[in-house]
C-alpha cells in the first residue's frame, strides 16, 4: 500500500528555532556585519532585508582531517586521460593545492573565512536597536505592522452565515422561484379549496369525479415542484464580503539638514546618519507615505541625493541660515502643509558664523516652527567636548540660541550627543506623545 | 504486444497520476525486477520544505542546534540567489520507506524519481548488508523523536549553553564517533541506572515488615546485589577508535545528560555510516533502477516519446562524468561510476566479449543479469564493489589514471593508465580511494588513567606518513579536552604499513 502524502500546506520555517540558536551563536559577527552594513545603506532602507557577510569565527564546525600538502604520499585516480602515459610528471598546481581531494575536503571543513546570508527586517532592526538603547516600549511599536481595518468589498457566495446578506440572497430567490415557475402557497390554497369543493358537491356524477381525479393530480405536482425547486437554494445565498485594508494614513515630510564643512568626520556623518535612519522608522509607522529631503549646507545650501549627502565633503565656512531658508523654499514649492506633516532633523557640530545664530532664531520662531511637527537638533560633540559642556546652558552660540526656541516650543527639541546611546533621548518627547495617543 | 494508452502526456502533475504512475512502476519494479523494498511513502514538498529537509541531515525530524541553522541560512542564500538548484528527491532509509518529492518537478521527473528513490534505493537500503547489519530502520525515526525530545528537556533543565557546548564537541567527533567493526557491547549508563532504579522501586514496594518478625537465623531473602556502575570501568579494552563512546562511558567529568548527548550522536553518526560508504554504489543502483524501469515503460507504450527524451535529457546529466581540468570537475561523479559499472556488468552478462571472459568469468554470459547485480548489492560496499567488478571496459570509457603524489615532490607522477598493464593496478587505487578507513584519519585512545592524574592520550596512525591538518587539529583538541575535562596528550605514530 503507497501513500502519498501532500506535505506542502504544512507549517514552513520548520528550521527556525535552529536559525535563532545560529543567530545568537554568531551574535557578534552579524552585530558587526549589520552595523558595516547599515554604514552603506540608505536611510529609507534600513527596514529591507538583507545579505550580511560574516566571518566564520565563533560558528566553526572543525572536523580532523588529513593534511597530504604538509608530508607523506598518496595515490589518486581521476578521469579524462588524453596523452597521459605511466612515468609523465605533472606540476603541481600553485599555490601548494594538493589534488582536487585536498581542496574538496578543505571546502568542507573550514575552508572560507566568510560566510554570507540573508537577514530579514526584523532581525536587523533588532541589532540596530540594541546600539540605540530603545526602551522596550518604543521598540515594539517601532517594528510592529501599521494596523489594518476590516473594509466591505462587495458580496461573496461564500462567508459566515453571520454576515449573510438577507436582501440579495431573497432577490436572488425570487429571480429563481420565478424563473423556474414555482408554485405558491397561494396557487396550492386555491387548489385545494377547489378540491375540497368538488368532494363536498353532492351528488357525486361522473364528471365531478373526473375532475376530482384531474384536480387531485394537478396538486401532487405543484407539492412535488414546490419541493424541488426550493424556496432558498445554496445558489441565492450572499454574503457581505469584508477585507482588510491598512489603516488610511496620511503623507509626511522629512527634512535632512546637516553641516557638511570640514569639522564634520566621518564619525559624526555616522551618527547624524542613525539620527536620521531613527526618525525616519518613526515617520514610516504613522505615514503611508514618507520623502525625504536631504539638505546640505557650508556658506551656502543645496538640496542633493543621499550619495553625497553623506559622502562627499566641501569646504567652506558654515551658515546654518542658508539650510533653513533653502528647506523653506522647498517647503514652500512642493510640501503645502495642508497635504504634508512635515518634520525636521538637522545635525550639526554647533559652529556657525557669529551672528547667524539670531537670524536662526527667528526663521525657526517666524517661520519653521509653525509648519513643523517636529523640529530635531542635535549637536555633535566628541567626549571631551561633552565633558566640558556638561551643563546644558554652555555652549556655543548656536546651542544657546537653539535653547531659547526649545523654551517657546514644545516641539522641537535639542541634545548633544557623542555615542549612538545619545541619540534615542532626542526623540522621547516624540514618543511619548505617540504612547499616550495610543 | 499491443500498446498501451501512455498514462501521461502533460508536464503537469496531480494526485491521480501519481498514484497511476505508482502503480505501474511498482508492478515492474516487483514483478519484473524482482526488487523487495521496505512500504513506501510518498511525500510532496515545496521547496522551503526542501530547504528544511537540507538542514537537518535530510531527517524529517532533528533536535535544534545552531549549525543545522548555518546550513539552511546558506543553502538558501545559494538557492534564493539561483547559485544552486534543489534536488529532485530525499529519501530516507527507515521503514516505511520516505520519499520526498519536490513540488516543481514535471510528471516526467516524479515518475523518474520514484523510480529512482521509492525503489532503487529502497531496494539497497533494504538488501545492503551493511544497512542491515548497522541501521535499524524500523526505529530510526521513533529514535529521532526520542532524542529531539531528550535534547529539548536538556535545554530546559540546564540551559541552552550546557547543552550546546556538549553538542558542539560530538558534533566535531562525528566521523570518531562510529564502531567499525563491531557492535556496541553495552547500554548506556543512563539506562543502566533507570534500570537500577526500578529495581530499587520494585523492592521498596515489596518490602514487608514480617519479615524483621522472623527468628534470628533466618535470613530474609537476600536482594539480588546492585552492581555499582562504576564496576564497568575497569576494563576500557583499549586502544579504542569510537571516542564519542570513549567518552560516554570513561570520560571521568560527564554528567549523566551529557553521556547520552553523546551517545545521540553517536548513534546518529553510526546511521549515516554505511550511506558513507556505499555512496557509489548506493546512487548507482538508484540509477540503473530508474534507467530500467523507464525504459521499460516505454516499451509497455504507458510513456510517450516526449516523455522519453526528457527523461533520457536529466538522467545523461545525472549521469555526466567531467573530465579531470574541467572546470565543472569536482571529484568522481558517483553516479557515472555506478551506473556505468552496473550497465557495463549487464553487457557483460548478455553481450561478453572475450577480454570479459577473461576478467569476470564468473558471470560473463550469465543470462540472468539481475541475480548478479542483485548480489552485488547485498553484499558489496564501494571499495570491494570497485575493486571485483570495475571492469577495463569501464576504465577505458571513463579514461582513468592514477597519479602518485609525495607532498615533497613538486610534481604528480603518473603511475598507471587505462592500458593492458595498467587496469589492476587502477583498479586497486580507485578500490583504496573509496576505503573510507585510509579516507578518514585514524584516530585511536591510547591511554587513559583513571585513577591517577586522569590524563588521556590520543593517538593518530598515520597511513603513509600524511599528518593531519594542523591548525584542525588544535581546533579539535578544544573540544575534546571539554569532554575529557583534564590533560589531553596527542602523538601522531608511523603505521606499521
Amino acid at each position: 500500500m503507497t501513500h502519498f502524502i501532500d506535505r506542502r500546506l504544512n507549517p514552513k520555517g520548520k528550521s527556525l528555532a535552529n536559525r535563532q540558536r545560529f543567530l545568537r551563536r554568531a551574535r557578534a559577527q552579524i552585530r558587526e556585519a549589520v552595523q558595516r552594513s547599515l554604514k552603506e545603506a540608505a536611510v529609507a532602507d534600513i527596514d529591507k532585508d538583507r545579505k550580511i557577510k560574516i566571518s566564520t569565527k565563533g560558528t566553526r564546525e572543525p572536523r580532523f582531517r588529513l593534511d597530504r600538502q604538509q608530508s607523506g604520499e598518496h595515490d589518486f585516480v581521476l578521469p579524462g586521460n588524453r596523452e597521459f602515459v605511466p612515468g609523465d610528471e605533472i606540476r603541481k598546481p600553485k599555490g601548494g593545492d594538493g589534488g582536487q581531494k585536498g581542496k574538496q575536503a578543505a571546502d568542507y571543513a573550514e575552508g572560507e573565512d566568510d560566510f554570507e546570508f540573508t537577514m530579514t527586517q526584523e532581525e536587523i532592526l533588532d541589532i540596530f536597536f540594541e546600539d540605540l538603547e530603545l526602551p522596550n516600549l518604543v521598540r515594539t511599536t517601532l517594528t510592529e505592522t501599521p494596523s489594518r481595518a476590516w473594509k466591505r468589498a462587495g458580496i461573496t457566495t461564500a462567508g459566515s452565515p453571520t454576515q449573510i446578506n438577507l436582501v440579495r440572497t431573497m432577490r436572488n430567490s425570487f429571480g429563481r422561484r420565478l424563473a423556474l415557475k414555482r408554485p405558491s402557497v397561494a396557487d396550492v390554497e386555491r387548489l385545494q379549496t377547489g378540491l375540497e369543493e368538488l368532494e363536498r358537491e353532492e351528488p357525486q356524477t361522473k364528471d365531478t369525479r373526473a375532475r376530482i381525479v384531474a384536480l387531485k393530480a394537478e396538486l401532487a405536482k405543484a407539492e412535488a415542484k414546490r419541493k424541488w425547486v426550493a424556496f432558498v437554494d445554496p445558489l441565492d445565498v450572499r454574503f457581505n464580503a469584508f477585507s482588510e485594508r491598512p489603516v488610511p494614513t496620511s503623507q509626511a515630510v522629512m527634512f535632512c539638514l546637516m553641516d557638511v564643512s570640514g569639522s564634520m568626520g566621518e564619525r559624526e556623518k555616522d551618527l547624524a546618519k542613525r539620527f536620521y535612519m531613527l526618525l525616519h522608522l518613526f515617520l514610516k509607522r504613522r505615514y503611508e507615505k514618507v520623502e525625504i529631503v536631504f539638505i546640505r549646507h557650508t556658506h551656502d545650501a543645496q538640496e542633493v541625493d543621499e550619495q553625497e549627502f553623506f559622502y562627499s565633503r566641501q569646504s567652506g565656512g558654515t551658515i546654518v541660515s542658508t539650510a533653513l531658508e533653502k528647506m523653506l523654499e522647498i517647503q514652500r514649492e512642493r510640501y503645502a502643509t495642508a497635504d504634508w506633516n512635515i518634520y525636521a532633523a538637522q545635525a550639526s557640530d554647533g559652529y556657525t558664523q557669529s551672528g547667524d545664530a539670531r537670524r536662526c532664531v527667528e526663521m525657526l520662531n517666524g517661520e519653521i516652527m509653525p509648519l513643523c511637527q517636529y523640529y530635531a537638533y542635535i549637536e555633535i560633540l566628541d567626549e571631551r567636548e561633552m565633558e566640558v559642556f556638561a551643563s546644558e546652558d554652555s555652549g556655543a552660540e548656536l546651542w544657546r540660541a537653539y535653547r531659547t526656541v526649545a523654551e517657546a516650543w514644545p516641539n522641537f527639541a535639542t541634545k548633544r550627543i557623542s555615542k549612538p546611546a545619545d541619540i534615542f533621548p532626542v526623540f522621547r518627547e516624540l514618543f511619548r506623545k505617540e504612547e499616550a495617543a495610543a | 504486444m499491443t500498446r498501451a494508452a501512455p498514462l501521461f502526456t502533460e508536464a503537469e502533475w496531480d494526485f491521480a497520476t501519481l498514484d497511476r504512475v505508482y502503480k505501474a512502476i511498482e508492478e515492474i519494479a516487483l514483478d519484473e525486477l524482482k526488487l523487495e523494498v521496505y512500504p513506501n511513502q510518498i511525500e510532496v514538498i515545496s521547496s522551503e520544505q526542501m530547504l528544511d529537509a537540507y538542514s537537518s541531515l535530510a531527517m524529517p525530524l532533528m533536535y535544534n542546534h545552531w549549525s543545522f541553522g548555518k546550513l539552511f541560512a546558506r543553502e538558501e542564500t545559494l538557492y534564493r540567489g539561483g547559485y544552486t538548484a534543489l534536488a529532485y528527491e530525499i529519501v530516507i532509509n527507515s521503514s516505511p520507506c520516505i520519499s520526498y518529492l519536490l513540488e516543481e518537478n514535471t510528471m516526467t521527473m516524479q515518475a523518474l524519481v520514484i523510480a529512482h528513490a521509492a525503489f532503487g534505493h529502497n531496494h539497497f537500503f533494504k538488501n545492503n548488508y551493511l544497512f542491515r547489519q548497522w541501521t535499524n530502520a524500523e526505529g530510526i525515526l521513533d529514535y529521532l523523536a526520542f532524542a529531539k525530545g531528550y535534547v529539548a528537556a536538556c535545554e530546559d533543565r540546564y540551559g541552552r549553553d550546557e547543552v550546546e557546548a556538549v553538542l558542539d564537541s560530538a558534533h566535531a567527533l562525528m566521523d570518531q564517533g562510529v564502531f567499525r567493526y563491531r557492535r556496541p557491547p553495552r547500554p548506556s549508563r543512563e539506562r543502566t541506572l533507570e534500570k537500577h532504579r526500578k529495581r530499587r522501586q520494585y523492592e521498596e514496594e515489596a518490602y514487608s515488615e514480617l519479615w524483621r518478625t522472623l527468628p534470628a537465623g533466618v535470613a530474609a531473602p537476600a536482594a539480588p546485589p546492585i552492581p555499582d556502575p562504576e564496576d564497568d570501568d575497569d576494563d576500557m579494552k583499549l586502544p579504542e577508535e569510537n571516542l564519542l563512546y570513549f567518552f560516554e562511558k570513561y570520560s571521568p567529568g560527564l554528567r549523566g545528560w551529557q553521556r547520552e548527548i553523546l551517545r545521540i550522536v553517536r548513534t546518529l553518526a553510526q546511521y549515516f555510516y554505511p550511506q558513507k560508504q556505499t555512496k557509489v554504489m548506493n546512487e548507482g543502483c538508484a540509477t540503473f533502477v530508474h534507467h530500467a524501469i523507464m525504459n521499460r515503460l516505454y516499451d509497455k507504450g504507458l510513456i510517450g516519446e516526449g516523455v522519453l527524451l526528457e527523461f533520457l535529457h536529466s538522467h545523461t546529466s545525472v549521469v555526466f562524468q567531467p573530465e579531470f581540468d574541467d572546470r565543472r570537475y569536482n571529484g568522481i561523479n558517483p553516479y557515472a561510476l555506478g551506473y556505468g559499472m552496473m550497465a557495463d556488468i549487464k553487457r557483460i552478462c548478455e553481450e561478453p566479449t572475450d577480454e570479459d571472459r577473461d576478467w569476470f568469468p564468473a558471470f560473463a554470459g550469465n543470462t540472468d543479469y539481475m541475480s548478479v547485480l542483485k548480489e552485488a548489492w547485498t553484499n558489496y560496499r564501494d571499495e570491494s564493489f570497485i575493486e571485483q567488478f570495475l571492469s577495463p571496459k569501464v576504465m577505458r570509457d571513463l579514461r582513468l589514471f592514477a597519479l602518485h603524489d609525495r607532498a615533497a615532490d613538486p610534481a604528480y607522477r603518473v603511475s598507471v593508465i587505462h592500458n593492458e598493464d595498467g587496469y589492476r593496478g587502477l583498479r586497486t587505487t580507485l578500490a583504496r580511494q573509496y576505503d573510507v578507513g585510509i579516507a578518514e584519519p585514524n584516530i585511536q585512545v591510547a591511554d587513559a588513567d583513571l585513577q591517577g592524574d586522569r590524563s588521556l592520550l590520543l593517538h593518530h596512525h598515520m597511513h603513509r606518513g600524511v599528518p593531519l591538518h594542523e591548525q584542525t587539529k588544535n581546533h579539535m583538541l578544544a573540544h575534546i579536552e571539554r569532554l575529557w575535562g583534564h590533560e589531553v596528550g596527542f602523538d601522531e605514530i608511523e603505521a606499521d604499513l
